[in-house]
């Protein structure tokens, strides 16, 4: 029953994982140095790097199914003794950890962590960046800025291989942070708009604000777990698979376990445009189109989710997932997967339509996660990663040669199936395979989630994830309609716009510059509608593919020898024995020796979920449990996903097509479905409320408060007692008797314009007053602190 | 000797650093009294570095020098620009953040 | 707490040293002549390169001596000769913020000095038996605290070249 460890394979791509990053990362470094002087302006730099990338990410993975289906086979043969109940044996990742810095005795790491989940995303990732910069190659010609964009592609992409294999929470951070400001140069690539540079600042400042969570977290994780790792395991309480076992042995605080996963969790909110920080992903449109399909729909957005299930066994414990009661994740991804999908209802831009899309879809990963279904949420982030992509390209490409470089639905598109066939084909199927249609990829990933949110008794979680499968169905069908069928409108139809008219209305593609450059380009988009050339074709018909069969990776219905995903990506819930700290070569800070057989109690009650593990072992992953396929339930989530598209389709026909009378200004005449619509439309209120509310809210009181310290405190002291007791009487008079017996009458109204004119004395710009305020809050929060503690 | 009586005196020459920033309405003056604050933290370092028989304290009041020294270095040179622009370094007089 | 236990000599130098700088720094913050002002922020710095020592930290004392009262006071002058011609007394030195400026430091001073003595109380320090040897020194800060001693190093060639910037005539 022992299994050494060098009875598992590990190839070279497998012990070399940590070079995939790097690749990009020189391949960055190489276009900014001499990308400009180079015959493709440097973006064969990054198409190449991408590709190498591709390559080693594809033999890892290759060697990591050989891995697993080795040690399956030696199960098969009883070389290994697996435990009861469960096939598969432990198959443990492949880590190499050397020392990265070290500073006062902590020492940070930087290395590989290798399973499964990074695997998925190393493919993911290396896959689209691949395909979009080839895409971009074409799109982009004869953009001012074509190297630059092409080295901050890059870039974006070493960061994101660099977090996904990051087997600590510094490296993952660094990572996080590299994408984070990728993100934001991408978004502001055509900053002279200032729309843009709006949003782009929109983007990094929300995402910074969540970003502030993932310090927290990592930091109390970190004094919370260190002690432990290094006593069991030999590893710092940064790493990803010390924090694992930590949090699954049983012995870990429950507060920082539960305030580190929450602070952790709301850099996830932050990151994957989870509810309440959403706002920030429809903005970030305004980058090109290119950007908006790699950085925020398939793969960067998806970095939340990624670390929710990277650290699965800290958020397991820390919001207590297997009681099946609400909680915070589950919670927020209902909430997303709602109101985003209803928000893509009202949007003319069909890349808003898009965002919302992609918001609601990692809803979905994060209700799925919230509620225990791991692995169909992180299948989701693949096969989402494809047909999403696929929209996005699809998008750009309708802009780019149909629609004359307009975004909006309602005014530039239309009927441009016939003129855009290999688009139009790629656009449906993708919509289909999001919808979730049966053969396709997100029926899969999708239904696997809601089926499995309700198996783990998320209930009401359920009827949220398919309501959200109804509303994706139809609002998808809406911008299909509106773009390829009906009748041509606008650019579709061939009108030649005035071109600067044209572009003052859409901000989200301003690209004056690529076009006063580039006569020809220009000529091309006033032919008229037509199909776009082969760089952005191909990339197209690739993805569309993959949105077709993606979801055979892991196609429950057909049995388990479908279940490859299961297979090779699920981290294993056994209790693994491991030595305890002794001396360990560098790369070798981690390696569990023995797999032991615990006796399995019962069938679902056992794992180490349920179980703290005993001396000498530690658990890695939680026993998670999954849903039978039933037809029947799958019948049922079709039937809705089916009745979303056919009651779109005819309320489209009717509204667009044959400005049915009924329908047609329904929303002026119906004071609901007016009050519904401005809500919707004003997104919620949410941007005002962060805009002006929040802020004000916490300003106005400081204001008021350093506002009557100075009338009433300051030129006190200086004028002498006198004033002071004569200003109080009249502020007693003031107050107390006017205020109150008026204040009925007009009290909100004095009120606002009191706060309004006391916000400008604290912005008094002198630097002594700035300094006094601060200290005297340092002082007094000293106090407090001291108060409470005493 | 008491720790106590080498933090506290670090106490003190902080709080009358934090008057001097606060009253003070010559910048020069201003960066003087940030040096009373550096120079009582320094003090804190070294007594807990004596009371913990650790030598790092000695270690990070030598960086505290050194940082004290380039942030001299640089107000300076800031108030220099600041009086070359405008004749004068009050600090009253330098109030372009206004609201 | 036995008086035996107290060393007394070095709590005498303390107790003098402590009252000359405590007088030094509120000159500092109250004449109204820089130059005054700085000399006696001289007084303050080497008085606590003194309680250093008392501290057994040789070898930060003479950094002390060398980096703040040679060199940074220097500079202090400087910048008081290029900007201001005039170096005699002045009137108001002060603006009217010492009205906050006095409630916030003695609030500071209060919640500080009750959370020390209420932490520390009599608690001796170890007596010193010898001076912190420099080689110690010296393999702490290139052993384990290198890093900072880079970042350290980075920050200070950034000072230089921004304050040559920023002082340049262009």
């Amino acid at each position: 029953m022992l299994a050494s460890e060098s009875a598992l394979s590990v190839g070279w791509f497998l012990d070399h994982a940590w070079v995939i990053p790097i690749i990009p990362a020189v391949g960055f470094a190489l276009i900014i140095l001499f990308g400009r002087r180079l015959p493709m302006k440097g973006s064969e730099i990054g198409v190449l790097s991408m590709v190498s990338s591709l390559v080693l990410a594809l033999g890892a993975a290759y060697q990591w199914i050989q891995r697993v289906d080795g040690a399956s086979g030696e199960v098969a043969h009883g070389l290994v003794k697996a435990a009861e109940g469960h096939s598969a044996p432990y198959v443990g990742p492949v880590i190499h950890e050397w020392t990265w810095w070290q500073s006062g005795g902590f020492e940070f790491g930087i290395g590989q962590h290798i399973d499964g989940l990074a695997l998925t995303l190393l493919v993911v990732v290396a896959f689209i960046s691949t395909l979009v910069q080839i895409y971009s190659l074409e799109y982009l010609r004869g953009d001012r800025r074509y190297t630059h964009f092409f080295a901050a592609l890059t870039l974006f992409s070493a960061g994101m291989l660099c977090m996904v294999l990051a087997p600590n929470m510094v490296q993952l951070i660094l990572g996080w942070e590299i994408m984070g400001l990728c993100s934001f140069m991408l978004i502001g690539h055509w900053w002279e708009d200032q729309a843009n540079a709006r949003a782009a600042l929109k983007a990094f400042f929300t995402v910074r604000v969540g970003d502030m969570g993932l310090l927290v977290g990592t930091g109390a994780l970190f004094f919370g777990a260190n002690q432990w790792t290094q006593e069991h395991l030999g590893v710092s309480g940064f790493n990803i698979s010390g924090l694992s076992a930590w949090a699954m042995s049983g012995e870990a605080s429950k507060s920082v376990l539960t305030w580190g996963a929450v602070a952790l969790f709301i850099a996830c909110i932050g990151k994957s445009g989870q509810f309440p920080l959403h706002t920030w992903l429809p903005d970030a449109m305004a980058g090109p189109t290119p950007v908006s399909s790699l950085l925020h729909s398939s793969t960067m957005v998806v970095a939340g989710v990624f670390l929710v299930a990277r650290l699965y066994p800290v958020f397991w414990e820390g919001m207590k997932i297997g009681d099946t009661n609400i909680n915070f994740i589950v919670l927020i991804g209902g909430v997303t997967i709602v109101i985003a999908a209803l928000l893509a209802f009202v949007q003319h831009d069909i890349k808003k339509v898009l965002a919302y899309s992609t918001v609601s879809q990692l809803g979905y990963m994060m209700m799925g996660l919230g509620a225990g279904a791991w692995l169909p949420a992180v299948f989701h982030i693949f096969t989402h990663a494809f047909f999403k992509a696929c929209l996005f390209l699809a998008a750009g490409s309708v802009s780019h040669s149909g629609s004359h470089h307009s975004f909006d639905m309602k005014k530039d598109m239309g009927g441009l199936a016939k003129k855009m066939p290999i688009t139009a084909t790629t656009w449906i199927i993708s919509t289909l395979a999001l919808a979730g249609v049966f053969p396709l990829a997100g029926f899969f990933s999708k239904d696997e989630i809601i089926d499995n949110v309700g198996h783990n008794g998320y209930q009401a979680f359920m009827i949220v994830g398919l309501s959200g499968a109804f509303l994706t169905a139809a609002y998808m069908t809406r911008a299909t309609y509106l773009t390829f069928f009906g009748e041509a409108r606008g650019a579709a139809a061939g009108e030649h716009h005035d071109e600067h008219a044209a572009h003052d209305d859409h901000d989200a593609h301003a690209d004056h510059d690529a076009h006063a450059a580039h006569g020809d380009h220009d000529a091309h988009a006033s032919h008229g509608p037509h199909e776009s050339p082969k760089l952005i074709t191909v990339p197209l018909m690739i993805l569309a593919s993959l949105a077709l069969v993606a979801g055979l990776a892991n196609a429950t219905p057909f049995g388990s020898n479908w279940e490859r995903f299961k297979k090779y990506v699920e981290p294993s819930s056994e209790y693994v024995a491991v030595e305890a700290a002794v001396a360990h070569g560098p790369g070798e800070a981690l390696s569990p020796v023995v797999v032991t057989a615990e006796e399995a109690e019962g069938e679902a009650k056992s794992g180490c979920s349920y179980e703290a593990p005993g001396a000498g072992e530690a658990c890695y992953f939680p026993a998670v449990s999954h849903a039978e396929f039933k037809w029947s339930k799958a019948a049922l989530s079709l039937l809705i996903v089916a009745a979303g598209l056919v009651s779109s389709w005819l309320f489209c026909v009717q509204y667009y097509t044959r400005r049915n009378r009924r329908l047609v200004g329904l929303t002026s005449r119906n004071v609901v479905l007016r009050g519904g619509y401005t809500f919707l439309w004003n997104k919620y209120y949410l941007d005002a409320l962060y805009e002006k509310v929040i802020v004000r809210a916490v300003a106005h009181p400081i204001a008021a408060a350093a506002y009557w310290f100075n009338q009433n405190v300051l030129d006190g002291i200086v004028n002498g007692a006198a004033k002071i007791s004569r200003r109080t009487a009249g502020w007693v008079y003031r107050n107390i008797d006017q205020r109150v017996v008026d204040g009925a009458v007009n009290g909100s109204g004095a009120a606002a314009r009191g706060t309004g004119g006391a916000l400008r004395p604290v912005q008094s710009g002198k630097v002594n007053q700035y300094g006094a305020l601060l200290f005297a809050a340092a002082a007094i929060g000293a106090l407090v602190l001291v108060i409470i503690n005493t | 000797m008491l720790t106590v009586q080498f933090l506290l005196l670090g106490a003190v020459l902080f709080c009358i650093g934090v008057y001097g920033v606060l009253a003070r309405k010559n910048a020069v003056m201003v960066l003087m009294s940030i040096e009373l604050i550096l120079n009582s933290v320094n003090l804190n370092l070294l007594a807990f570095s004596q009371r913990l028989d650790s030598i790092d304290g000695n270690t990070f009041a030598l960086y505290v020098i050194a940082i004290a020294a380039a942030e001299v270095g640089v107000g300076l040179a800031m108030v220099l620009l600041i009086y070359r622009n405008r004749r004068s370094i009050s600090l009253d007089e330098l109030s372009d953040m206004k609201g | 707490m036995l008086a035996a236990d107290l060393l007394v000599a070095q709590n005498i130098g303390f107790g003098v040293i402590a009252l000359l700088m405590i007088v030094g720094a509120l000159r500092v913050v109250t004449v109204n002549n820089v130059v005054h002002a700085a000399l006696w922020l001289v007084v303050v710095l080497s008085g606590a390169a003194a309680q250093y020592l008392l501290l057994s930290a040789e070898f930060v004392a003479i950094t002390q001596v060398l980096v703040y009262v040679g060199a940074v006071m220097v500079l202090f002058l400087f910048g008081t000769m290029l900007t201001r011609a005039k170096i005699g007394a002045e009137a108001d030195l002060n603006n009217k913020n010492w009205a906050i400026g006095v409630p916030v430091a003695l609030l500071m001073l209060g919640v500080m000095t009750w959370v020390l003595i209420d932490g520390f109380g009599d608690e001796k320090l170890p007596n010193p038996d010898q001076q912190v040897p420099v080689q110690a020194l010296s393999d702490d800060i290139f052993g384990p605290y290198l890093l900072p001693f880079w970042a350290l190093s980075f920050v200070l060639l950034v000072a230089v070249i921004g304050a040559i910037v920023l002082a340049r005539k262009d």
